[in-house]
């Protein structure tokens, strides 16, 4: 019970990260189909860190450190994202594919290179992260306590303050409901929608590194982040782009996605004899019922995904 | 000069020029990547990625190792056409990765547990594939569900979903489904004689010729027909269309169903050839379907534009076998065509930039003319003073 408990905080922390990732990028008015791309970027950042970082660094040197390269890795990559689709109007939609199917070619790549120069025999994409990952784990009894917990509930704040509370938020907000108005008023409409994909950036890094420290200790680069930057799309939809109802929504998601997980260590749910198959089947056909019941009547932000052209009214 | 320039303003131009431009763009930033990974190999891999078959020198092994990778063409055009069709219904169909496993799931199971033969294989796969698609169309316009989020989750849906029925007709002793040609003959697609052409490869079928009938056929279908019009019309302006007297939810599903039906042929057209087994441990949902999204826009959205494009999709992709794997591996072609995909989101804006030039060149021509005209009326002018 306290495994499904763990387990379904920590998947939800990841979900909490990269959906209002999505939620900072789409109030600005871009939607960032690319979150999915962006997360086994980050996560590639992190553990790249990880593996090169000199041994004996104190724990928390090396949280910051990779907690640092996961988001700078995060913010470049979807930097490409802004270029096209901000600056030169690219079809959101083609270049957010394009960069999810590039984060997986491209760390694929990159990951069986560096293996294959260490030791010409190795051809997997996998990175090991065995000990570095104790860094970021705090044993209570035991229960796992991860650092992303803490960084997940702080991001929720934070984002909160920020979209409401905030100059810098509400004007966010404005670019993504009526972008025409907003410049109007003097509002930088460019630079907006830049900060707001390179906070999507940040926070998706963040939730890629977590994704791939949940749980596991070596991550293969080959298998991407199986779909979990769309369930946070998803977890976004559901909590309506509002902060505080993503958090709640991610609990729910993160439940499900956790049972599969550790469905086997229930006694009663091994009984019942299922395929593990339709455990990993789970999130996916939970969340869409639950957009299929919900997205009716979803407000999206207005102006999203509609690139903004000056001359045009 | 003049003639060069109105060829420049026809979009057909236009839209081929771009696509060369994307390619070799893609491959120039591909061969970078290289140059950082390992800088000794990094020509070679891409001359072996776009030689791909060439590699061999006999004769006999080039033209076996061309009908191979004509064989997976046929699923990937089949592929890039349901991610075009529906893209000119303004849907984008992002879910055909997971009903081109569905096609494969149903024809290989009614081929393996009930041996069926080819021809009703290939059928309910057409049909699982359209129900499948046609779950995202009923999403999209009776619950307002965005096709691209629905078509990722019945994507991985789809996988493990396929993963558990294929289970019940593997090897024993590996992951892999039966082969067709011991367990059941009686699925193969039939050559038609073609195997002769390619020094006797017999995974060379009526698929091929079948699929480059089908990209035809969708043509004429979007652009000659009254049900074509009604489509491109619904995905133009819904409301507009609505307004018109179209049943606009009707074709959305409709839309996705036919979608559907074309990715789920393409995954008919691969394994009843037994070229491929389907691995029952598959943890990701094949490239395929994504490739297709690569071939659709590199094609320009043409029907006939997307031929060309998935076979050259399929060349690096193949190619990608043949590179030196002490340096690189056959990743690499992945790569190179994501970054392909990625140039073709700047297709619209290479597209204004040739007209804005053509533009200003013609505007600059008209501004030349005036002032010739104008010249003498001016000194004349002066004259009668």
């Amino acid at each position: 019970m306290l495994l499904l408990i763990q387990y379904t905080l920590i998947f939800s922390s990841v979900l909490i990260l990269v959906a209002l990732g999505g939620c900072f990028s789409e109030h600005s008015g871009v939607i960032n189909l690319g979150l999915e791309g962006v997360m086994v970027i980050g996560a590639l950042g992190g553990a790249l860190m990880m593996r090169y970082a000199p041994e004996g660094l104190p724990s928390i040197v090396l949280v910051l450190l990779v907690l640092l390269a996961a988001i700078v890795s995060g913010m470049l990559y979807s930097s490409l994202l802004a270029v096209a689709c901000i600056n030169f109007k690219a079809d959101q939609t083609i270049v957010g594919t394009a960069l999810n199917l590039l984060g997986t070619a491209a760390a694929t790549v990159l990951v069986k290179a560096i293996n294959t120069a260490t030791n010409p025999n190795d051809v997997s994409s996998t990175i090991q992260y065995i000990e570095q990952k104790k860094a970021f784990i705090v044993n209570i009894g035991s229960f796992e306590f991860n650092w992303f917990m803490v960084i997940a509930f702080i991001a929720l704040a934070a984002a909160y303050i920020t979209l409401y509370k905030t100059r810098f938020g509400l004007r966010l907000m404005a670019c993504g409901e009526h972008p025409q108005a907003a410049d109007s008023v003097g509002i930088n409409v460019y630079k907006m929608r830049w900060s707001g994909v390179l906070i999507s950036g940040m926070l998706g890094g963040l939730g890629g590194i977590c994704y791939i420290l949940a749980g596991v200790s070596e991550w293969k680069f080959e298998n991407g982040v199986a779909g979990f930057g769309f369930l946070a799309l998803a977890v976004m939809i559901f909590g309506q782009w509002k902060p505080i109802r993503i958090g709640l929504a991610a609990l729910l998601f993160g439940f499900f996605r956790a049972l599969s997980n550790v469905y086997f260590g229930f006694g009663f749910l091994v009984s019942l004899n299922i395929p593990g198959s339709v455990y990993n089947m789970m999130p996916y056909v939970i969340s869409l019922l639950v957009l299929a019941l919900t997205s009716g009547k979803s407000r999206a932000p207005k102006a999203e995904g509609i690139p903004y052209d000056k001359g045009s009214r | 000069m003049n003639e060069k320039r109105r060829i420049l303003r026809n979009s057909a131009v236009q839209a081929l020029i771009a696509s060369l431009l994307c390619i070799v763009l893609g491959m120039l930033i591909g061969y970078i990547v290289l140059l950082f990974i390992n800088p000794t190999g990094a020509w070679d891999a891409i001359m072996e990625v776009m030689k791909n078959f060439l590699h061999y020198s006999k004769h006999s092994l080039r033209i076996k190792n061309f009908g191979n990778t004509l064989v997976k063409t046929a699923p990937l055009l089949m592929c890039s056409l349901s991610v075009l069709f529906a893209y000119k219904v303004g849907l984008f169909n992002i879910g055909v990765a997971g009903q081109y496993v569905i096609g494969t799931c149903a024809s290989l199971y009614a081929a393996l547990a009930w041996g069926w033969a080819w021809l009703p294989c290939m059928l309910i796969a057409i049909v699982a594939g359209a129900l499948y698609g046609g779950i995202v169309g009923l999403l999209k316009a009776y619950c307002n569900v965005n096709e691209v989020i629905s078509g990722i989750m019945l994507n991985w849906i789809g996988l493990y979903m396929t993963n558990m029925l294929l289970t019940t007709v593997k090897e024993t002793t590996s992951p892999y489904t039966y082969h067709l040609k011991d367990s059941a003959a009686q699925a193969l697609l039939p050559t038609a004689g073609l195997e002769k052409f390619f020094n006797n490869n017999t995974y060379v079928t009526i698929a091929v010729p079948l699929s480059i009938i089908l990209a035809v056929f969708i043509a004429i279908l979007l652009d000659k027909t009254k049900f074509g019009y009604e489509l491109k019309a619904t995905g133009n302006n819904k409301n507009a269309a609505k307004y018109c007297g179209m049943a606009e939810k009707q074709n959305i599903i409709l839309t996705l169903v036919i979608a559907g039906a074309l990715a789920s042929l393409g995954g008919a057209l691969l394994y009843l050839t037994d070229y491929e087994q389907w691995q029952c441990t598959a943890s990701s949902v094949p490239g395929m379907g994504f490739n297709g999204i690569a071939a659709a826009f590199l094609g320009g959205l043409n029907p006939i534009g997307t031929i060309f494009s998935s076979y050259f999709i399929q060349h690096i992709t193949s190619g990608g076998a043949y590179v030196d794997k002490t340096m690189y591996c056959s990743q690499i072609s992945d790569l190179i065509s994501s970054i392909i995909i990625y140039l073709c989101g700047f297709v619209l804006f290479i597209k204004y930039a040739i007209n804005r030039s053509l533009d200003r060149h013609d505007e600059k021509q008209a501004q030349k003319k005036k002032s010739l005209a104008a010249t003498p009326e001016e000194s004349r002018k002066g004259g009668d003073k």
